[in-house]
């Protein structure tokens, strides 16, 4: 299986006065291509740090990372960029949309910065909003959608540019349970269709959906598993199931 | 990311924010409006100061003949050893550079037409005054040369006399009384209106020197040919300063001037307007110079919201950094929308100040001259206003990190 992304012996520290925090020790980890990976751990385990190293918004205090083959350890910020646009969809756990920006627009964005023609970027956009089911809320603005609504958009705009991998922050944090179960069918979905989701949670109920969990604690990485994956379809059934039997008693 | 998507994510910017857009902008919009309101009254008053000196010619002497005291009664002007007729046909034959020097006299007189009358100024001159101070006639003629020669009774009369006395009607033919003398009106001046200091120039009388000297002045005179001024042209304004002294030691010699006494003075009336001309200028510079300030003052608020913006925005910044911008690219969008800002507000400042100067000049009279360089500069200035104050905001956001600027609460 081909590697979307591979970490080797990843370190980052930080400065803290005169104390070195570690935030990531030595960390080696290959996904491959059409892998669904949850990544779990406590705050302050190092995953947060770990996402943003995957995602290249930040540089590693030493090791390697391999984006697509390709050495991104210490590219400049620009080049970096690029990379971002090309092979990276971001999801969000507040969304991140352009306020007072419509759907359509906020999911145009990403392809603003690789200069894809107008036209083409809004047809694509449009495909993107209608595969996250919200084709007929292209011209709503944020504020007119609900928060499950906001968190499709957001992965509408993910998925925009076509990305090899899928990084998702804490994606159903900010959601009810329906709704977040809804958010997981959607990834799920877009498993099956060949994606390559990475998903940084706390909820051990939510890393359930994933084919493979890593655990962090204390900088380094003590689980790596592979399941087979909870369907967030059956949950959804089921937790509605659950809800209706709850409202007749 | 092309520059037109630039200009137009720069442009959604600003509208989401409408308010404060235009808020910001109205910095830039009064200063702009204020400086080319200064220029532009600058410039019609140096117009104006150049219309004058043109209707009087900027190539004309006017020469007086000093009134001089005797026991501390003064005598009128043109007295003994004052300037004469023949004075001005040696400046004129004598001095190659001029054109025509005309003889004048000077006196009051009162109308009487019918029922009307009225008072003006009385002229003795020659035909050569026409080209002397550029008027020409709208009806009638100039005077004969019997009619010169023999203190002919006619007289060719300034449009706002003509207006008081006639109202509509023909004047030429008729016969007015000036002084009790009865003059017969063979023209009427071409009116040039009001001069930069409110005084119509029209209000007057042309009758030949011979006459008023003779019947209406009522002067005695020593010299029979003794006029008061000599009004003196010349071909060329570059030759004013010689021509200037080849007069004095000319005027000097046939007088019989000693050094502690000169029975004339030379003045040039361009020059003497010039100078009070100036300090309007200075004035007005400092007006300029104010508002430019006020320019300055609207890019510092300009700076200020772009700062506040860059706050405000900072996990818009990380987004769109997350998505693939590069620094350089927030950083054009961000000078892109202060030098938007500038530049709005630099044109509806312009239009501003035109409608402005306009009324002005419609309602209170000033001349108000907008130069289309000034627009371009003052517009091109408020953009470099946008650039320069912009800079450092928009540094700012390109210098965040993705991850500080996501995380930003």
């Amino acid at each position: 299986m081909a590697a979307v992304i591979q970490t080797k012996a990843l370190e980052k520290h930080y400065q803290m006065g005169s104390e070195t925090l570690r935030a990531l020790k030595g960390i080696d980890v290959q996904i491959n291509t059409g892998e669904f990976v949850a990544v779990m751990g406590p705050s302050g385990s190092g995953k947060s740090t770990f996402m943003n190293m995957l995602g290249c918004l930040d540089i590693p205090t030493c090791g390697q990372i391999l984006l697509q083959g390709e050495d991104v350890t210490h590219l400049p910020a620009a080049t970096l960029a690029q990379m971002r646009n090309k092979y990276i969809g971001f999801i969000f756990q507040q969304f991140n949309l352009l306020p007072r920006t419509s759907a359509l627009d906020n999911v145009v964005l990403p392809m603003l910065y690789n200069n894809t023609p107008r036209q083409q970027a809004l047809t694509q956009a449009r495909e993107c909003l209608e595969l996250v089911g919200l084709g007929s809320r292209t011209t709503h603005q944020p504020s007119q959608l609900s928060g499950g609504q906001q968190q499709r958009v957001a992965i509408a705009r993910a998925l925009v540019n076509q990305p090899a991998l899928l990084l998702a922050d804490e994606p159903t944090g900010a959601l009810d349970t329906e709704t977040g179960l809804e958010i997981m069918q959607l990834f799920q979905q877009l498993h099956r269709q060949g994606k390559t989701l990475v998903l940084v949670t706390h909820e051990p109920d939510i890393a359930e959906f994933a084919s493979r969990q890593l655990v962090f604690r204390d900088g380094k990485l003590v689980s790596d598993k592979r399941s087979t994956p909870a369907c967030a379809q059956t949950a959804l059934a089921h937790f509605r199931q659950q809800r209706l039997a709850e409202a007749l008693e | 990311m092309n520059s037109i998507t630039l200009l137009q994510v720069a442009w959604v910017a600003l509208k989401v924010n409408l308010l404060r857009s235009i808020l910001t902008m109205l910095g830039i919009i009064i200063g702009v409006a204020a400086v080319i309101i200064m220029l532009a009254l600058g410039a019609g008053a140096r117009y104006d100061v150049d219309q004058q000196i043109k209707s009087l010619g900027g190539n004309v002497f006017v020469v007086f003949s000093r009134g001089r005291f005797s026991g501390g009664a003064r005598q009128s002007s043109g007295s003994s050893q004052g300037l004469t007729e023949l004075d001005a046909l040696a400046i004129e034959q004598q001095i190659p550079e001029v054109n025509v020097a005309a003889p004048t006299l000077r006196a009051n007189g009162q109308l009487i037409f019918g029922n009307l009358n009225w008072s003006s100024d009385i002229h003795g001159v020659t035909n050569s005054i026409y080209q002397a101070q550029s008027w020409t006639l709208s009806e009638g003629r100039t005077f004969s040369d019997a009619e010169l020669a023999s203190a002919g009774r006619v007289a060719v009369i300034g449009e706002t006399v003509k207006r008081e006395l006639f109202g509509q009607s023909d004047p030429v033919g008729q016969t007015v009384r000036v002084n009790k003398l009865p003059v017969t009106i063979i023209g009427v001046l071409k009116g040039k209106g009001q001069n930069t200091q409110g005084n119509d120039q029209d209000d007057l009388i042309f009758m030949p020197l011979d006459t008023v000297r003779k019947r209406i002045s009522g002067m005695t005179l020593s010299s029979p040919k003794a006029v008061r001024s000599i009004i003196v042209q010349v071909h060329d304004e570059r030759d004013m300063a010689s021509v200037e002294q080849q007069m004095d030691s000319l005027l000097r010699q046939r007088l019989r001037a000693t050094d502690g006494q000169t029975p004339f003075s030379i003045r040039n009336l361009a020059e003497m307007i010039e100078t009070r001309s100036q300090t309007l200028q200075i004035f007005n510079g400092l007006l300029a110079a104010v508002a430019s300030v006020s320019l300055l003052v609207g890019g510092i608020g300009i700076m200020n919201i772009m700062l506040v913006s860059v706050t405000e925005r900072t996990r818009e910044i990380g987004l769109r950094m997350a998505v693939g911008a590069e620094p350089k690219v927030i950083m054009k969008q961000f000078l892109i929308e202060a030098v938007l800002l500038c530049g709005i507000g630099g044109i509806i400042g312009v239009t501003l100040a035109v409608i402005t100067s306009l009324s002005m000049q419609y309602f209170t009279g000033f001349t108000a001259i907008i130069d289309p360089y000034v627009v371009l500069m003052s517009v091109g200035f408020s953009c470099l206003i946008g650039i320069f104050f912009g800079y450092y905001p928009a540094t700012k956001a390109a210098k965040l990190q993705p991850i500080d600027a996501l995380r930003y609460e």
